[in-house]
């Protein structure tokens, strides 16, 4: 296939993936808006108004970088671990695997499908949170920029979650088990600063800690970790997840026989 | 000119241990209508799968229009069409668009792609549907909607694995003259059937695998020839003797009308017409006991085991 055949084939990937989270858009787009909701309304108004200020913020104005933060992951995560599970489980990636269309095409269409949800969400949620606080972006570059890489980074590790999933149970066990501890210990509700040093560092090994703070300076121009280490890990764990997913399609593990 | 598939020295070793096939090869050509059979287990669709990419292999070569799928994989892809035993579709789609999209993992444009989906679901005759949920189509029309999608590319090998299974017999006999028709235009096609009449209805040529072995490969007719005996039911106008007795032939009379006749290679029937002639009965009809192709295989395949 030529190049100009490769993007048609992209296109349709991401054309098939979007049009599938839009059909069932009260499962995939509108839980996020009321689970932020409640987070802003509970965490951020009723409990936050208690708590003063955060890293000199209030506490809802340090807390709406992270829950947009929160939303992005968990649905760039969602939608390629169920979109590209349910194609393995129903043998309807067959019709990908049978075809010419590269393996990267493929990878790509669900990766980036992955990514426009997690836009989506992200946009969706942050209407929402202005109705409690105003945001001041002091950076829009590095917002954007971070918010890109992240939502690729989990889609690919949805991706990998699916690719060795064997039943719907193993497509929650790491969203459940994995991946909500670590946004919650991610820095989402509270600053490094307030936990003790061991704890701190312990956290530094949590990759959620660098999108988070690094989002969280894009907003609000504060951090609790480096900008430059951030974006390192971050583009690390990108390129890592990136290369082990065409590994698997290359090598064609659990996926043909 | 050059085959439409080279198979030479192909095995399979699965992770578990069991050896699917064991070193087979077989050719066929351009233009072919050929069948695949085998009992379950045989290797068939383990074949399929390694000539369609979902299978990989242990070891051998395989050529699709002379090109090595070892040394150009997708360029091989482009020439074949696959109808999978299994419906592997997203039953939540339209029918439209699951053929629009598999056009589209080939690279053609939308609007391309749209004139052929509507070529190719109007000859199936389920256009009418296109816009309906595939989990709502019958058997048959998933099945058709099977081959739509394996024609969107315009392939010139066509695969089909079991395509009549769960298929009432209307339909499976207006999909046997659309493959008849589309054979003609040039299209070669491979059949794994479990239905023998299927093959002997549609195919000229044939491989029997069994235990991942080919056991036969040859033309449907030289199958033929190579029957040994072959029994026929015989339809009577009148009643027949209560003792009918053919010289040279081994005769049971079933019930009054209908005689069994065993024909041995080498006999003719125009003797057992000239006997029952002679005694006054006329043969209103005549069938084969079962399917030719059934016996034949049945022997090849206990044969072979």
């Amino acid at each position: 296939m030529n190049l100009r055949e490769q993007w048609v084939a992209f296109l349709t990937i991401l054309r098939k993936e979007i049009r599938r989270y839009l059909r069932i858009w009260t499962q995939t787009l509108l839980p996020s808006a009321i689970t932020m909701s409640l987070y802003f309304v509970i965490f951020g108004s009723l409990i936050g108004s208690r708590i003063g200020e955060m890293g000199g913020f209030t506490y809802m104005e340090f807390v709406v970088p992270g829950l947009i933060m929160m939303a992005i992951v968990t649905n760039s995560y969602a939608n390629v671990v169920s979109s590209f599970f349910g194609s393995k489980f129903s043998h309807a990636v067959e019709e990908l695997l049978v075809s010419p269309v590269a393996n990267v095409v493929i990878l790509m269409g669900y990766v980036i499908g992955g990514v426009s949800r997690g836009l989506l969400v992200a946009v969706v949620v942050t209407l929402v949170s202005l109705f409690f606080t105003h945001l001041q972006i002091h950076s829009y570059f590095i917002v954007i920029t971070v918010v890109l890489m992240t939502a690729m980074l989990f889609s690919l590790a949805g991706f990998i979650n699916a690719v060795y999933a064997n039943s719907f149970d193993d497509i929650s066990i790491v969203p459940t088990f994995v991946l909500t501890p670590l946004i919650y210990l991610g820095g989402v509700f509270y600053s490094m600063d307030m936990l003790p040093e061991f704890w701190a560092n312990v956290s530094r090994l949590n990759p959620l800690v660098y999108v988070v703070n690094a989002f969280r300076y894009g907003v609000l121009g504060v951090s609790d970790v480096s900008l430059p280490v951030a974006f390192g890990m971050i583009i690390f764990f990108t390129v890592l997840a990136f290369a082990f997913s065409m590994h698997l399609l290359n090598s064609g593990k659990r996926l043909r026989q | 000119m050059i085959p439409a598939l080279t198979i030479e020295n192909l095995s399979k070793v699965y992770d578990n241990g069991f050896q699917a096939l064991k070193g087979i090869s077989f050719k066929v050509e351009q233009g072919d209508f050929f069948a695949l059979l085998g009992p379950n287990g045989a290797g068939k669709s383990t074949t399929i799968g390694i000539i369609c990419s979902l299978v990989a292999k242990s070891a051998g070569r395989v050529k699709i229009f002379d090109v090595d799928i070892d040394v150009d994989f997708p360029a091989a892809k482009r020439h074949i069409g696959i109808v999978p035993q299994e419906f592997n579709f997203n039953q939540f789609e339209k029918s439209l668009d699951i053929v629009v999209n598999q056009a589209g993992f080939y690279g053609l444009p939308p609007s391309m792609a749209r004139e052929r989906a509507e070529k190719y679901l109007r000859e199936l005759g389920i256009w009418e549907q296109r816009d309906v949920p595939a989990r709502m189509l019958s058997g048959g029309m998933k099945r058709r909607l099977m081959i739509a999608r394996s024609l969107i590319h315009e392939p010139r090998l066509l695969i089909l694995d079991e395509p009549s299974a769960g298929v009432d017999i209307e339909m499976r006999r207006s999909m046997w003259s659309f493959l008849k028709r589309i054979n003609e235009q040039g299209t070669t096609i491979i059949l794994t059937t479990h239905y023998l009449e299927e093959a002997e209805a549609l195919c000229r040529h044939i491989a029997i695998i069994n235990h991942g072995n080919i056991v036969e490969n040859t033309s449907i007719k030289s199958l033929l020839r190579q029957l040994s005996r072959e029994v026929f039911i015989l339809d009577c106008v009148e009643e027949l003797p209560e003792a009918m007795a053919i010289d040279g032939f081994t005769a049971r009379r079933l019930d009054d009308h209908t005689l069994e006749v065993e024909v041995q290679k080498g006999q003719h029937l125009n003797e057992v017409f000239s006997v029952l002639g002679a005694a006054g009965v006329h043969v209103s009809s005549m069938r084969n006991r079962a399917n030719r192709l059934e016996e034949m295989f049945v022997n090849l395949v206990e044969g072979a085991a």
